[in-house]
């Protein structure tokens, strides 16, 4: 607003270095040499770390975080040295003077449908079995009189935060490691580097006070935050690393490309009787990450017959990670685009198809739902939308070139909660001081945790401080799984409710240095739920289509979302408005490949990866159905960051078809992939 | 044209050895003599050399706007600029819009609209959008404007209009709406 406020790669420490990292050019292989006399000759340039020479680390918790510990090149962007001067320019001609030379193998970095390499993980991302099954789906499915058997596909997609990555280190001469990190959980990356750097907790602290987004590529850590430190340490100054934006992709997580194959079996009222998500995926050979996009289906629709599947192939990729509603928005893209081709073939309104397969209880577990209100988001929306006299026909709204069309999609999103720490302060001034180590990415985290602080001391909010964003701050869980504000307003609430009564035991005024009480929810979050906790939603889209140039704009998008009580309708409004931006993006904009030559990220620069603009957003709007559900935490909220995208490209690609009359089942809706379909 | 005071500092040619030169920007009313590296952007030199960090870095390629400062009253990516080439040029940053301790109104209108949610790309959008009042002011068209209207006068900037002149600014949190109406506010 002012520019004062201080992200991770502004701190301007005194003597500070600048590491410019260096990625390996080729998709597989091994670093044969690297000759960095011409580097180091260079002015100004301190040094140049290489497998050679770079500190020994421990082993991490995360292999993408063995970074310069040897000669392994897992995939290309995969940081293979790391150069260090006194300045950018200095560092940046380092890297340029670098000859490194490489020892190739074959090497594989696309996906396909039948892969020779996918099998069967144990689990995927979020723990969940990466097999459920109910019933007899194949017979349910066979004998169903009205079917749809659909395939769909979308590419590698991008997190893009507008900050890039970044890291300032610092040691101190006790040893202490100072990290000025951009991360969605201060307390993690604390974690990761002690055990990285053979500390103790104790001895790192890592402060995250600004963060420019993270979208997930931020909820664990980045190697840049380890270079950085090894850095400082082989110089003995602080080192500052923001990574270039074209490197990102490579390094910082990815959501993996997925080929996804649902069949859906109905009556031919439009019961379901059966349900089966197949989904394929890459992970890369460092890691296993599974994108669990067949998850939402166990929690959508009732069925009698289920099955839902997870295969994944690791090939010479960069490793995927969590963007955004990870499962949940390419899970729903599928299931929610399979929706709107049954209520095509039943001639059945897509609105009412959902109303009719709105089950009581969780399908896969069977346990109630705390709370599910998808049915009064699809009715509002419906009625706010003007949903109702729609014409279903497809492709016979036409405004010269421009083909108009709607379409409707469901959204869920589950309910997390993880255990947080907190503490709360009575000033004898009459003022309040929260402590959690709780990060703001843009969520308005501070405002709302003063907030849920104000209401249990009943002061008012200005009376109330919050500390976020710094690991000696009581620990607590990282702001990812849209539970940032469970977890961390939780404890905050437990905290706070501890001191009321600390303060009502005693009469009199405060001592001097005030009252501090700690509260901690472990317990409360370990228990587990009797209930299923879900956010639903439900988007509505219109879009134009030009048929003389393939280019899909949409015209507006509402959306609807069922997610507890919303705690601040000013940043939960742009919390559901960003996510269906995103899902926007995902719809129409956002492209990228894994080259199969090269083995990586054909669109790495914010040139060819498009992320939606200004000019691309227009008659967005989002509105809720406030809940009361007693089965959540203390403020009776639902996570409400991710649920926005999901969904969102589903009811845009089924715009597109009623538009056109053509179904595209692969993402984005692109110029050149419309106008092919339309010819 | 208006004849600028760009690209000399005093009398002759700027003073430069080797890979180096010595020249002068104001910024923010004030002027810095510097002798900066020719490889030195302006955006880095904010950032790293006068400790501004009000311009952000998001792409250093021109691509997403975060660095968007206004040069002699015009807005610019400042990643793309080399600071030796800007030699004498008047730049204002986001730390430079408050005049008086009073934010300037456009700085107030984005607190008031909520238009920021991580901040990042925030400088950049408001230094862009300051751009855009005084481009729409002297009647520059844009892709938004109707191809008869006329070449005089100012352009009135409704919401296309604001939209297609901000598209060079990226915001990944998605803060566009509430960035059009507040710019929107201070067109009005
Ligand atoms: S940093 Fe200059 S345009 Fe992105
Ligand atoms: S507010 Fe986060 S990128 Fe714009």
């Amino acid at each position: 607003m002012t520019g004062v406020a201080r992200y991770a790669a502004e701190r301007n420490l005194p003597g500070c270095l600048y590491a410019w990292p260096v990625p390996a050019t080729v998709p597989r292989g091994r670093v044969a040499a690297i000759r960095t006399a011409d580097a180091l000759a260079l002015p100004g340039v301190h040094a140049v770390l290489t497998h050679e020479n770079a500190p020994r680390t421990r082993e991490p918790d995360d292999p993408i975080l063995a970074v310069l510990q040897n000669d392994r090149v897992p995939h290309r962007g995969w940081q293979v040295a790391l150069v260090v001067a006194d300045t950018l320019e200095g560092a940046r001609a380092g890297a340029e003077a670098l000859d490194i030379t490489y020892e190739t193998a074959a090497h594989d970095a696309v996906l396909t449908a039948d892969h020779d390499g996918l099998y069967t993980p144990e689990t995927a991302n979020g723990g969940y079995p990466a097999v459920r099954e109910r019933g007899d789906v194949d017979r349910a499915f066979a004998a169903a009189p009205v079917q749809v058997d659909a395939t769909y596909t979308i590419g590698p997609l991008h997190n893009h935060p507008m900050e890039p990555h970044a890291t300032t280190a610092l040691w101190s001469q006790d040893g202490r490691l100072t990290l000025y990190d951009s991360s969605q959980g201060a307390t993690k990356v604390r974690d990761s580097l002690a055990t990285v750097f053979g500390l103790r907790p104790d001895q790192v602290t890592v402060v995250s006070q600004h963060v420019g987004g993270g979208f997930g590529s931020k909820g664990t850590p980045r190697p840049q935050a380890v270079l950085a430190a090894m850095a400082a340490l082989h110089t003995g100054r602080p080192v500052e690393l923001a990574m270039p934006r074209r490197h990102m992709a490579a390094v910082v997580g990815h959501r993996a490309p997925t080929v996804q194959r649902v069949r859906l079996g109905a009556s031919s009222d439009g019961t379901l009787t059966s349900v089966a998500h197949e989904i394929s995926t890459h992970t890369s050979t460092v890691k296993e990450f599974v994108e669990q996009a067949a998850v939402p289906a166990r929690v959508m629709y009732g069925s009698a017959h289920s099955r839902t599947v997870h295969r994944v192939a690791a090939l010479d990729v960069p490793s995927p990670s969590w963007m955004r509603a990870p499962g949940e928005a390419p899970g729903m893209y599928a299931l929610e685009s399979a929706m709107d081709e049954l209520a095509s073939a039943l001639g059945l309104d897509p609105v009412e198809l959902r109303l009719r397969n709105d089950p009581a209880a969780e399908p896969d577990s069977g346990k109630p739902f705390s709370s599910r209100n998808l049915a009064a988001c699809l009715r509002d929306g419906a009625a706010r939308f003007g949903w109702n006299d729609r014409d279903p026909r497809p492709a016979v709204r036409r405004e010269g070139p421009l083909l108009l069309g709607t379409g409707v999609a469901a959204a869920t999103y589950p309910v997390y909660a993880a255990a947080s720490h907190a503490s709360a302060h009575a000033a004898p001034d009459g003022s309040y001081r929260i402590a959690v180590n709780a990060t703001d990415i843009g969520t308005g985290a501070r405002t709302v945790l003063a907030q849920i602080a104000a209401h249990v001391l009943e002061t008012p909010v200005e009376n109330v401080t919050v500390d976020i964003g710094d690991s000696d701050l009581p620990d607590a869980p990282l702001a990812g799984g849209s539970s940032g504000t469970a977890s961390w307003g939780w404890s905050v609430h437990k905290a706070a409710t501890a001191l009321v009564e600390r303060l009502g035991e005693s009469s009199g005024p405060l001592p001097a240095a005030g009252v501090t009480v700690t509260a901690d929810t472990t317990d409360e979050t370990a228990e587990e739920s009797p209930h299923a906790r879900h956010a639903f939603g439900a988007h509505f889209a219109e879009v134009a289509v030009d048929s003389r140039t393939g280019e899909v704009r949409v015209r507006r998008m509402l959306g609807v979302f069922a997610a507890g009580h919303i705690l601040n309708s000013r940043t939960g409004r742009s919390q559901f408005i960003g996510g269906m931006t995103m899902g926007l993006g995902m719809a129409l904009t956002e492209s990228s490949s894994l080259d199969p030559v090269f083995g990586d990220f054909t669109e790495s620069d914010l040139a060819s990866y498009h992320v939606p603009a200004c000019a691309d957003v227009t008659g967005l709007e989002a509105y809720w159905i406030d809940e009361d559900d007693p089965h959540l935490n203390p403020m009776g909220s639902k996570g409400i960051g991710e649920i926005g995208i999901v969904g969102a490209a589903a009811a845009l690609g089924n715009a597109f078809h009623h538009a056109t009359g053509v179904r595209l089942r692969t993402l984005p809706l692109a110029p050149d992939r419309v106008l092919s379909a339309l010819r | 044209m208006e004849p600028t005071s760009r690209g000399r500092s005093g009398e002759g040619e700027g003073r430069a050895a080797g890979d180096r030169s010595t020249l002068t920007l104001n910024i923010n009313g004030t002027d810095h003599t510097l002798t900066l590296d020719h490889r030195t952007t302006v955006l880095d030199t904010l950032r790293l050399h006068l400790g501004l960090t009000g311009a952000k870095k998001g792409c250093d390629h021109g691509q997403c706007g975060a660095c968007t400062v206004l040069v002699d009253g015009r807005r610019a990516n400042s990643c793309l600029l080399l600071a030796v080439a800007q030699d004498g040029a008047r730049i204002t940053t986001v730390e430079g819009l408050a005049a008086d301790d009073r934010l300037h109104p456009l700085q107030e209108a984005f607190l008031e609209r909520d238009a920021l949610q991580c901040g990042y790309c925030t400088p950049g959008q408001i230094c862009s959008g300051i751009g855009v009042l005084g481009e729409a002011q002297d009647g520059f068209p844009s892709h938004a404007t109707a191809p008869t209207a006329p070449v005089t006068g100012p352009v009135a900037l409704d919401a296309a209009e604001i939209r297609e002149r901000m598209s060079g600014n990226l915001c990944r949190c998605g803060a566009y709406p509430r960035i059009v109406e507040a710019i929107g506010d201070v067109a009005s």
